[in-house]
């Protein structure tokens, strides 16, 4: 058999020309329309928000150490995690892989020289800067205590912090969002090469498009309803208090509406990160492709219907707790078809264990835990006990960080030869991947315990009997930010110093593929044409050029 | 089957100081916690099914040569439909048992003793119809269901007693509720679950739950003797509703003899039940339910009187004749 | 060398570098402004939502703040708009057959009605501020209102109409932004019966703004109760 992939001839580093050396100087990033530099622009802006929201984490784990809490005072410790999550939600985890891998991708995966819309797409960048730095303008002058829900009235009036600027900073970085999933939309319908048509994309692809119409459907509400908190805020207006007519149940309502499907924009593109890197390192086509296709689209829809399991302690009619307990059990299947899928991609496949197939492996497992316990919140008399506990922490920590994160990381891992033209130390990078997967562990499984046994979340002081798990949680935690710094250090470490990667160190297939590493600005000297399905892994080796071929529904 | 694999971890974990959950305290705890062993069993079984089968095929399948190119696997319709539909069987049958136990968890026996909690930043006010009033601590006799009716006085807050797996806001503007009957005499924590400002995490308390006789006696020797509807009647003396709202009918406002708990139609055609909310906004925003061949003339009282003085009033016109309903 | 993959190096000024053609240029224009009218449409979406349900909530106060908008005003604002979709339908028209000048003309008539929308707008503004109907900053109305309708409640109403329609507003002002723009683009002859898009897909938001009016002006200003059944 011969080897499934033509390498692309790729002259010698020095002497080539790729974006990254195409020009030089701070303006010719700052103004350029490159999808390859924005996403880079996004990458080291969102690596220092992670370590922004990180921070604040460390700080609340040390302060838990014991239970009456004497690191920080307690409005401190409020405004420590309202900081964490919002930073981790609105500047890292929303924007993560789709605005870092998928601005990058999107167009090499699909033969394209940039995205639709590429001068969009930097504004997309800059819209995002504002509103981080608007945040981080909150922080330093005193920060805000919330919770990044910002549940009203306590939002509205009572609060006395900097809730405005909070709310301004998340809904001007939701335009960044909007606009990023709008140009990834109109790009996949209209700018595929000829031959690809929608079942011959990567999964990654699927997944970035089902993200993308969330993005596009619910981000708005969000914006509406910050503009909602603001207004009253401003003007005193009641429009969430109830003396004065207001009603705070519809702030709530409003505001899981978008971040319900949010949690799905945190999840889907990572899923489809696991799809890509399941199929390389087992060199096989993804078992069941339609099948996976079909559940990103069916999660986002069904993401939508959802919205109220956040509330059934809330005071919603027990008939409406029913109907969306009812939804949640049910969105909860598609990712389910999708585990089953990549676990049965492994049978009978050739197996390799690079760092990036590693993630992968461990999201698989992570995930799978962290969504069954979605099923506790689901079942309503179960709910109603772990409801507003470190269950719940837990819950969404298993899904944010050990699957979305664990999928980002082994995306960054994989695609990082591409983007850099350098590889890292596989060694290091197993190392870290172990380290963080036990870290992890260790930091979150004993909040599933906490939660149950009674403990709620955002306490700053706490019952003595629940010091112990406590402990071991912080114990995880310094082991996961132990993980999380190895990469920064030698990721960085190779850009300079790591072996040249090679067109295709990984001998994966797709388009992004057949491109040297790094690729040059306009990523294909002429447009692909696409003959063969996705994952062709034993497939005949493919013809980059062929004469004359028919388009096939390139523009759909 | 599952509790036996849980009974050594409990064994273990007890070892530790760490117990797997807070001992049921109340009638419907054993039920929830069966539920949640179920689901945990579940999750157990299916991650260790997940990882082992991922551990199995990337050791069986690992790669021994660099040229090495396995076949596609196809995939086919029944196996699909299988790990489609048995999921969605499984979750057909928690979303039964889970809803069945939600329903009747939520619905409070007909003969709940009643008492009245106002949350406020950052305290429990807690006050039973005979008139002792506790702040943060909360004394139900053992046996009996107990219903606590709830609002705040500010923002959002949460009451919720672990031991007896119970939870709700408690909101602004609106009365919720939740009920138990405590299976065993002891004192057990009640948190806020909402997060409400800077002292939330303080704003806890304990249940003390204790045997019938000794609860009446406690009762008894509660301050100053006078319950919540004497108290109402002062204020609604006081405030001057006596003066509209005369007891043979003919003032400004109806007669609240035998009104609680019957149903009252509205100008607008809405038929409501005369309960807790109904009493309230009446209180607060009297002009929003016009009554049919009244002029709506009723001022508010918004603002004028605590959470606390809207519940004695309320228990005030109840004392002055309940309409019994059956629960729907 | 394979046609399909010789990308037309014509150079066409008009075509972004990273299209294959001005074809592929144009859908993606215009199917980009399609999703970005969806957006819209679920941001107004959720005011609407929150309007209708507390509305709900309390009838006779919305009802009795309806009342007191200047139906005047708000009737002869949607007869600007809807002749100003026309005037921009008409643009649009000119510039799909290559016609410069009746492409600038109606630009112009257009921001004309546009403008004059604003100005009316402004004055029913003005009114209110006059009659102290601004909620939170000035908000006592003296006449208007009938016993028994509860003050907060209709404050509740001023605050959505003036919400919605500020909101409504601002797009308006950026519509006219980007007239203004194809107004300069066309007086520098960058508009052909070849390349039009920019001016097709303008059209398509000043529709859209449009439009949201034609929801916002019968649901603030005519269902008060103040045409009574007959």
């Amino acid at each position: 058999m011969s080897t499934p992939v033509v390498d692309v001839p790729q002259a010698p580093a020095e002497s080539r020309v790729d974006y990254l050396n195409a020009s030089y100087g701070i303006r010719s990033w700052l103004f350029t329309t490159d999808h390859k530099r924005i996403a880079l622009l996004y990458l080291i802006s969102i690596t220092f928000m992670f370590f922004i929201g990180g921070a604040a984490a460390v700080l609340m784990r040390l302060h838990l150490l014991t239970p009456e809490g004497t690191l920080v005072q307690p409005e401190t410790y409020n405004k420590l995690f309202t900081m964490h999550g919002l930073v981790m939600v609105f500047f890292f985890m929303i924007p993560s892989i789709p605005a870092v891998l998928g601005n990058f991708l999107v167009p090499m995966m699909i033969g394209a020289r940039d995205l639709a819309f590429p001068k969009i797409n930097l504004l997309s960048w800059y819209i995002y800067m504002a509103g981080a730095l608007l945040f981080l303008y909150t922080v330093l002058t005193g920060g805000v205590d919330t919770g990044w829900t910002f549940y009203t009235p306590y939002s509205s009036i009572y609060a006395n912090t900097h809730v405005l600027t909070a709310a301004f900073a998340v809904f001007i970085v939701g335009f960044s969002s909007i606009l990023t999933g709008l140009n990834f939309i109109v790009t996949i319908h209209k700018m595929r090469a000829p031959g690809l048509t929608w079942f011959r994309l990567p999964l990654f692809l699927w997944s970035i498009y089902a993200t993308s119409v969330i993005m596009v459907l619910g981000t708005p509400v969000l914006a509406i309803t910050m503009l909602m908190v603001a207004a009253e805020r401003l003007l005193h207006v009641g429009i969430f208090d109830p003396a004065l007519g207001g009603d705070p149940l519809l702030f709530q309502h409003m505001f899981w509406f978008y971040s319900h499907p949010a949690v799905y924009i945190m999840i889907l593109p990572s899923m489809g990160v696991v799809s890509e890197l399941i199929a390389c390192f087992s060199r096989k086509r993804i078992f069941g492709y339609s099948f996976v296709a079909f559940s990103s689209v069916a999660i986002a829809v069904l993401s939508f219907l959802v919205w109220g399991h956040h509330m059934f302690v809330a005071g919603q009619s027990i008939y409406a707790s029913l109907i969306f307990s009812a939804l949640s059990f049910l969105v909860a299947i598609p990712s389910a078809i999708k585990v089953f899928n990549w676990t049965a991609t492994l049978y009978k496949g050739s197996i390799s264990y690079q760092a990036p197939m590693l993630y992968a492996l461990g999201f698989i497992g992570l995930f799978t835990m962290g969504g069954l316990t979605g099923l506790f919140l689901a079942s309503l008399a179960v709910d109603v006990h772990v409801s507003g506990t470190y269950f719940i922490v837990a819950h969404f920590h298993y899904i944010m960080v050990g699957g979305a994160v664990m999928g980002y990381m082994g995306g960054i891992h994989f695609w990082w030869p591409k983007i850099t033209g350098r590889l890292y130390p596989d060694g290091w990078a197993r190392f870290a991947a172990l380290v963080i997967f036990v870290g992890f562990n260790l930091t979150f499984f004993p909040q599933f315990m906490l939660g149950y046994l009674g403990m709620p979340r955002r306490y700053a002081t706490y019952p003595q009997e629940f010091q112990v798990l406590n402990v071991m949680s912080t114990a995880g935690a310094s082991i996961l930010a132990v993980g999380y710094a190895m990469p920064l250090v030698y990721l960085i470490w190779s850009m300079r110093y790591g072996p040249v990667a090679g067109p295709n160190p990984w001998r994966a297939k797709g388009l992004e593929w057949e491109t040297p590493s790094p690729p040059p600005t306009e990523n294909f000297e002429e447009t692909p044409i696409v003959t063969e399905e996705a994952y062709a892994y034993n497939d005949p080796p493919k013809r980059i050029v062929a004469a004359g071929s028919a388009q096939e529904g390139a523009r759909a | 089957m599952v509790k036996s694999l849980f009974i050594p971890l409990a064994a273990i974990l007890q070892g530790f100081g760490i117990p797997l959950r807070p001992e049921p305290g109340s009638t419907i705890a054993q039920g929830v916690d069966r539920l949640y062993f179920f689901l945990t069993g579940l999750t157990l079984f299916f991650s260790i099914g997940i990882f082992t089968a991922i551990f199995y095929f990337a050791i069986r399948y690992r790669r021994r040569s660099e040229d090495e190119l396995p076949s596609h696997t196809k995939t086919f319709l029944q196996l699909e439909l299988s790990w489609t539909l048995i999921p969605a069987a499984i979750c057909v049958v928690l979303f039964v048992w889970a809803s069945s136990l939600f329903f009747r968890n939520s619905r409070p026996p007909n003969a709940s003793m009643e008492i009245f909690v106002v949350g406020k930043q950052w305290m429990w006010q807690l006050q039973h119809p005979e008139g002792p009033r506790e702040i943060n601590e909360l004394h139900v006799p053992v046996g009996i269901p107990v219903k606590l009716t709830m609002t705040s006085q500010d923002a959002i807050h949460d009451f919720f007693i672990p031991a007896f797996r119970v939870k709700k806001d408690v909101l602004p503007g609106r009365y919720t509720s939740i009920w138990f009957q405590a299976t065993e005499t002891g004192k057990f924590h009640f948190f806020c679950a909402q997060y409400c400002g800077a002292e939330h995490s303080r704003m806890t308390g304990w249940v003390y739950v204790m045997k019938p006789d000794e609860y009446a006696a406690w009762l008894a020797g509660g301050a100053k003797g006078e319950s919540m509807a004497q108290t109402g009647e002062k204020l609604f003396n006081q405030y001057g509703c006596n003066t509209c709202h005369l007891s043979d009918g003919t003032g400004r406002g109806p007669s609240l003899a035998g009104q609680f708990g019957r149903l009252q139609k509205l100008q607008d055609g809405r038929t409501l039940t005369v309960d807790e909310a109904f009493v309230r906004q009446a209180i607060t925003n009297p002009n929003s339910m016009p009554i049919p061949g009244r002029t709506p003339v009723m001022p508010s009282f918004q603002g004028q009187l605590t959470e606390e003085q809207i519940l004695q009033l309320i228990a005030y016109v109840k004392s002055l004749g309940i309409q019994q309903r059956n629960k729907p | 060398m394979p046609e399909a993959t010789a990308v037309a190096h014509e150079r066409i000024p008009a075509r972004a570098h990273h299209f294959d053609d001005m074809e592929q240029q144009q859908e993606s224009s215009n199917l980009g402004m399609w999703v970005f009218l969806v957006t819209e449409i679920m941001f107004f979406g959720g005011m609407f939502a929150a309007y209708a349900i507390y509305r709900g909530f309390d009838l006779p106060a919305f009802e009795a703040g309806s009342r007191i908008l200047e139906v005047k005003f708000g009737a002869t604002n949607t007869a600007v708009l809807i002749g100003s979709s026309l005037t921009m339908a008409l643009a649009v028209n000119s510039a799909q057959t290559g016609k410069r000048k009746a492409l600038m003309l109606f630009l112009v008539l257009t921001m004309i009605l546009g403008t004059v929308f604003l100005g009316i707008k402004f004055t029913e503004y003005l009114h209110k501020w006059n009659e102290f109907l601004v909620p939170g900053l000035r908000f006592a109305p003296t006449e208007g209102i009938p016993a028994g309708v509860s003050l907060p409640h209709v404050e509740m109403f001023f605050c959505f109409y003036f919400f919605m329609t500020l909101l409504h507003a601002m797009h308006m002002i950026i519509g006219l932004g980007i007239l203004t723009t194809l107004l300069i683009m066309a007086s520098r002859r960058k508009f052909s019966a070849d390349y039009y898009g920019p001016v097709e897909v303008s059209g398509l938001y000043w529709h859209f703004v449009d439009i949201v009016w034609i929801f916002l002006f019968p649901l603030l200003y005519l269902i008060g109760g103040r045409y009574p059944h007959g």
